[in-house]
């Protein structure tokens, strides 16, 4: 399929395909993913949904989309891709449907299911080399059910089953590069506050066939603590801080689409958000602090 | 009719061929891969025009089986015990989704202890699920159950999938022989695969499986999937003198083995029940009134034919090849509340366990049986549940037991 050039943020589609009203909190930042995502890949698209908040997107009997949505469970949105799209194909291999009655098969996952439960149904999927896009609006925690810890959650953060001074003791989970080692056809990062870097690379994911990775940061208010007009300047930070790097893997080869020059102090991003306040207050924690520094660091001075 | 000599597992791969089932995801478990294996040979040889996905678990291959019978295809596929369990959060899901799909469940018990031979408590787990259950006693029946399973759910009543039970090694892997249907008649009596109302295709916009808000929506939804299953009786009831008038075979919800002018009657499901039939006949002989009720159809549960074939009888002694811990037989509870109320229902309903993990139940057993539950009857007393199991039987455990003592002390490291 060819690959609709996005030369700026002109070129970008101004036909918005996502309803209004969903059951989403105000300011999601996965939503506003779903929304820009949605405008590129179009109503032939079947969304395959695993728990999460999203799940809450199609509430009988309304939804906001304009093709299918089929809900599955927590661990195996990638089996559901599955059997609808090998449908699919049977199908049109009978002459029951057309080429024209095809869909974009997509998985819609938070990093829940994305980065824990689902991961052996997602890792299988690609070894099947499954015609299909995963989604993932990555949170960074438990989302629906009020911010828990989950494999994606960042280390230093407060949640609501880390809620001690120095909040999570691990570090967030690679799952771009998960990904990458199983060799997909296509894997990026992306963040709604970077809606042309975003179209372009699910229209690039859009072109190719095989599985293929969407994973975007979803910055949070009501888990992570700011107020919903913030989630954009939210999605600026993690990029301009280089906590979120933008890139993608394409022809197997990782490449940065934005290198942050030069790149903000982490605090810049970690301060406006609740989930790191015990960091700052009431005396700061230099360790931890210098510890999400050093991380970041470490990792661009690897890609540099 | 081509008849030839099959396996419980090659006569349940046979029933998805001549379904022309179109999609098969699978995963292996013993004692069921066999069927998957039939499966794939014939699909590489070109035998059979279906396409198989190998999922990474049971919980996955029940999600493409539903997701494919969404988008609008003819699916099988099969499992077992363990793998059973694995699914059934997807078991649930799917029969809430009414999508028709056949599945093969090849019994066997559950862990732990870990098993491979037979019992009912894997498929009874699935009871509440939704899926219809079928259960079968032979290979023959296992061929043609796959074809009713089919026709049954897809029937626009039902809309629900089924579940086929066959035992673990006493018919997976026991030859008989099968009469195969020719594919024409198999043709005729199922109909091409109707997607229903709902697929999945582009220009035709669906969502399905979504969330509810509150009780009243949930209950409807919910609600509206049991009636489907109790319309399931007479759409079976149907399909049943159709295929009956096809092919000279019937399949009633019940099986009635000289029950009739019975006064003890034997309840007891899948194939072990071929061995009741048995005693029935040698206590026949030997004058005593003995006979046996198999319930083919489990879920739907047949509770009118059931308190037809059994009121008036003198007493019932249900044999349950499962164990729900803390209650006793399912299958006796199920019978019970069944009968309970009834005018006419006996007023002795004896429970027996046996056969838990392909443990034998021997003819001495069922005359031991009928001989208990017809002097309960006499006595007025019912007697409290029995588990079937000799002396012998636990000479031998206590034997396993010294081993295990004595191997243990040696580990004890010295002082």
């Amino acid at each position: 399929m060819k690959e609709p050039m996005y030369k700026s943020a002109r070129d970008l589609p101004s036909a918005h395909l996502l309803g209004a009203g969903t059951a989403m909190c105000a300011g999601c930042g996965g939503l506003e993913v779903v929304r820009e995502a949605y405008d590129v890949l179009g109503e032939n698209t079947v969304f395959v949904n695993a728990a999460g908040c999203m799940t809450l997107m199609s509430v009988y009997p309304f939804t906001p989309f304009r093709g299918s949505w089929l809900y599955t469970a927590m661990a195996s949105a990638p089996a559901g891709a599955q059997g609808v799209r090998d449908a699919l194909d049977i199908r049109r291999a009978k002459g029951e449907l057309e080429a024209g009655d095809d869909l974009e098969v997509v998985v819609l996952t938070g990093d829940g299911a994305g980065y824990g439960m689902g991961l052996s149904a997602t890792s299988a999927a690609i070894d099947r080399g499954l015609d299909f896009l995963y989604l993932c609006y990555d949170n960074e925690g438990y989302g629906n059910t009020g911010q828990q810890t989950s494999p994606a959650t960042p280390h230093g953060a407060r949640t609501a089953t880390d809620g001690a001074l120095a909040g999570v003791a691990g570090e967030k989970k690679d799952l771009f590069g998960i990904w990458v080692a199983n060799r997909p056809t296509y894997a990026a990062t992306v963040v709604g506050s970077e809606p042309l870097d975003l179209a372009r690379k699910v229209a690039r994911a859009k072109s190719r066939s095989g599985p293929r990775l969407i994973l975007a940061l979803a910055p949070c208010p009501t888990g992570w603590g700011f107020e919903p007009s913030e989630t954009v300047a939210i999605g600026h930070l993690a990029v301009r801080t280089g906590i979120w790097p933008l890139k993608e893997y394409v022809d197997g080869r990782v490449e940065h689409t934005r290198r942050p020059h030069p790149r903000l102090p982490v605090t810049d991003y970690l301060k406006t958000q609740a989930r790191f306040a015990h960091l700052f207050e009431p005396e700061p924690n230099e360790q931890v602090l210098a510890e999400i520094q050093a991380s970041v660091d470490a990792y661009w001075d690897a890609v540099e | 009719m081509t008849r030839t000599l099959l396996t419980g597992n090659g006569a349940a791969a046979w029933g998805a061929r001549l379904a022309r089932a179109d999609y098969l995801p699978a995963f292996p478990i013993t004692p069921q891969t066999e069927i998957i294996e039939t499966l794939a040979r014939w699909i590489d040889m070109g035998e059979m025009d279906c396409r198989m996905a190998t999922l990474e678990s049971e919980h996955s291959m029940i999600t493409a089986a539903g997701a494919a019978a969404a988008t609008g295809v003819r699916v099988f596929t099969a499992t077992s015990s363990q793998g059973l369990l694995y699914g059934m959060e997807m078991l649930y899901t799917v029969a809430g989704w009414r999508v028709p799909l056949v599945m093969i469940n090849v019994s066997r018990g559950l862990a732990a202890p870990i098993t491979l031979e037979t019992d009912h408590n894997d498929i009874l787990a699935a009871r509440d699920s939704g899926f219809l259950q079928l259960h079968c006693a032979t290979c023959q029946e296992v061929v043609d159950a796959v074809l009713l399973a089919y026709r049954l759910a897809e029937d626009p009543a039902v809309r629900l999938p089924v579940i086929v039970n066959l035992d673990g090694f006493h018919l997976s892997f026991t030859r008989e022989p099968v009469e195969l249907p020719d594919g024409d008649l198999a043709d005729r009596f199922l109909p091409t695969f109707d997607p229903g109302p709902g697929e999945i295709r582009a220009g035709k916009p669906t969502s399905q499986a979504v969330a509810v808000l509150g009780g009243g929506p949930y209950s409807y939804f919910r609600y509206e999937c049991h009636l489907a299953a109790l319309a399931a009786l007479e759409v079976h009831r149907r399909n049943v003198d159709e295929y009956a008038g096809l092919t000279g075979r019937r399949y009633d919800a019940l099986e009635c083995y000289r029950a009739d002018d019975a006064e003890v009657v034997f309840v007891m499901l899948g194939s072990f029940a071929t061995k009741a039939k048995a005693a029935v006949d040698q206590l026949r002989q030997a004058g005593r009134p003995v006979g046996l009720v198999r319930p083919r159809l489990l879920r739907p549960f047949p509770e009118a034919d059931l308190r037809r074939a059994l009121a008036g009888k003198v007493a019932v002694a249900v044999i349950d090849q499962n164990l729900s811990i803390g209650k006793g037989g399912v299958l006796h509870g199920e019978i019970s509340g069944a009968l309970h109320g009834v005018s006419g229902a006996p007023p002795v309903i004896a429970s027996f366990i046996g056969g838990l993990g392909g443990r034998d139940i021997t003819a001495e057993e069922f005359f031991e049986i009928a001989g208990q539950t017809a002097r309960a009857a006499e006595s007025g007393q019912v007697p409290p549940p029995r588990l079937l199991y000799t002396l012998h039987e636990l000479a031998e455990m206590r034997k396993l037991q010294a081993i295990a003592h004595v191997e243990r002390q040696e580990e004890v490291p010295g002082p």
